[in-house]
């Protein structure tokens, strides 16, 4: 059975499109990725299945719940862990998690199994104020209160904005273990490394879904037309690479650049080429991609 | 002092009662280079670059931004630097022309300069038929564009970037590290934080901070020599997994 279900769901807010037919599932037990940047409408699909928001058209059911008819039943079934700070600052980590447990008709006991991996992280301060917290404490504790009352499914909206490197990957070693206890995440990030991190994914731009699938198979779909190319100045290499015959996209990656070139593309040529315009150590290899590749090259179709 | 030097600070500290945020770091920056200040959550970042931008006084050790002594002269270095933040950096109930307006006013330019720099960035950005449009109706990208050009305007010595390109689509994080590129190709030095760790494989040189101290420093190429690494991102694990603070 799916645990989410999204059929043509749109949402405007005035003249503005957040969501414009927006239709995929996600089966039971998974983790879902929902990528996409900044205003893609991620956290309007959040609010909208969280029941916190109304779609204009379209239908989605939680747990075999719509989102509209049944949302009173729908609300103990599931937890929403927002992207602002969702604790009570002026409340103990104790009190934080005491309150949310009540508001569900739980006893911290009744569930403390399922929290107690990251709530034991923060035993050491039971007593201090959720708003005195560090940004990843915080967080830890906004995750057990969201799971206090063992929700069937799990809404994680950016967890992992403006956290160092380090955290976030802690971060994603959390999920794993809550779903084994049967819990469904659908999880939204702006960061496409994490992609790697969910079972399956949907790229969001402009509130399209631009494709969903496994991340793995996503990728394949990128084709073999991708180079990676250096050279000692990169810059230089960028621009003349973006007037080169046969060269559809041309962009920054890490320490290299990646192009998207058409099917007659000769890499070897091309650096041999470039290094006699006056360009030294030119390097043009195939390269694999992945799914920040992808969301280039689908947003780049979307217009 | 040495031409050639943007930024030069030697045993930087600051305390916040018995709390060391910045514990004495040293770092030099060239002119023209684009330095990438990283770090975890809470190792400082913040703080330093407060302390470099004028805003905030150091509890303890000596240095100069744009020729200016950070102790003596913190006015003069706000007027030498612009600064640009992805939380803030631009008012939404103003319009393009207006925004670029206030800040360019605000670091002192001359109004008939303004008119002739922001007529001239237009033209560059392509955004000549969005001058009188408000901030709140651009998109995100065109935003962090124009918010860019309003620090820069007045032509400052080194430009400062905290966090500049935060959950903003790739392609967008691109073309915006283009303009970076372009600005320090003529001559500004820009001083940038990210948590992107592809971002600092563009940088000439890179800072990592952990619990207040600098705990490496060089350009990318030779970081990963040193800790036998792929990536930035490899580096940075290495080197902030040790730190205790959040």
């Amino acid at each position: 059975m799916n645990a989410i279900e999204i059929r043509n769901v749109t949402k405007r807010y005035g003249k503005l499109v957040a969501l414009d037919r927006v239709t995929f599932s996600v089966e039971e037990g998974t983790v879902f990725g929902l990528i996409g940047p900044d205003g893609a409408g991620k956290t309007t699909l959040h609010q909208i299945l969280t029941t916190l928001l109304a779609p204009d058209e379209g239908t989605a059911a939680v747990a075999g719940l719509d989102v509209a008819r049944d949302f009173r039943k729908l609300r103990t079934q599931i937890g929403y862990m927002p992207e602002r700070f969702s604790l009570y600052p002026d409340l103990t980590v104790s009190e934080n998690l005491h309150f949310f447990a009540s508001l569900f008709g739980v006893d911290v006991k009744d569930n403390f199994d399922l929290i107690a991996p990251i709530f034991s992280q923060l035993s050491r301060f039971p007593d201090r104020m959720a708003g005195a917290l560090s940004g990843g404490m915080k967080q830890k504790l906004a995750l057990s209160c969201a799971l206090i009352h063992r929700p069937k499914v799990l809404f994680l909206d950016e967890p992992t904005t403006g956290v160092d490197a380090v955290s976030r990957s802690e971060f994603w070693d959390m999920l794993p273990a809550l779903k084994e206890r049967g819990i469904t995440i659908l999880v939204s990030t702006s960061y496409m490394d994490e992609a790697e991190r969910c079972e399956r994914i949907a790229l969001i731009n402009k509130g399209k879904i631009l494709d969903a699938d496994t991340p793995e198979r996503l990728v394949e779909g990128l084709g073999g037309n991708l180079y990676s190319a250096s050279c000692g100045d990169m810059y230089p290499l960028l621009e003349a690479l973006r007037r080169y015959p046969g060269v559809n996209d041309c962009y920054t990656f890490g320490a290299a650049l990646h192009l998207v070139a058409d099917e007659g593309f000769n890499p070897d040529e091309a650096a041999r080429k470039l290094e006699q315009s006056g360009l030294a150590e030119v390097r043009i290899r195939p390269a694999k991609g992945n799914i920040e590749d992808l969301f280039i090259k689908l947003a780049k179709n979307d217009g | 002092m040495d031409k050639e030097i943007a930024i030069s600070v030697k045993e930087l500290t600051k305390k916040f009662g018995d709390f060391t945020a910045v514990d004495r770091i040293n770092l030099q920056v060239k002119k023209g280079e684009i330095f990438g200040f990283l770090g975890a959550n809470g190792a400082g970042k913040t703080t330093a670059m407060r302390m470099l931008c004028g805003l905030s006084y150091p509890t303890s050790g000596s240095g100069t931004v744009a020729g200016y002594d950070i102790f003596r002269q913190a006015e003069e270095i706000k007027r030498h630097i612009g600064y640009m933040s992805q939380k803030f950096s631009l008012y939404e109930q103003l319009t393009v022309w207006e925004n670029l307006n206030l800040f360019a006013t605000i670091y002192g330019m001359p109004a008939k300069k303004i008119k002739e720099k922001a007529g001239e960035a237009f033209r560059t950005l392509g955004m000549e038929d969005m001058r009188n449009v408000l901030v709140r109706e651009i998109p995100l990208g065109w935003k962090q564009k124009l918010a860019f050009t309003a620090a820069t305007l007045h032509s400052p010595d080194i430009v400062f970037l905290d966090e500049p390109t935060g959950g903003v689509d790739p392609a967008t994080r691109r073309r915006f590290w283009e303009m970076i590129y372009r600005a320090s190709s003529e001559g500004m030095t820009v001083f940038v934080t990210t948590h992107y760790l592809d971002e600092a494989e563009y940088c000439s040189r890179v800072s990592i901070m952990a619990d207040g101290r600098i705990k490496a420093l060089d350009s990318p190429a030779a970081l990963k020599r040193l800790y036998r690494a792929a990536t930035m991102d490899e580096v940075f694990r290495t080197v902030a997994k040790g730190a205790t603070r959040e």
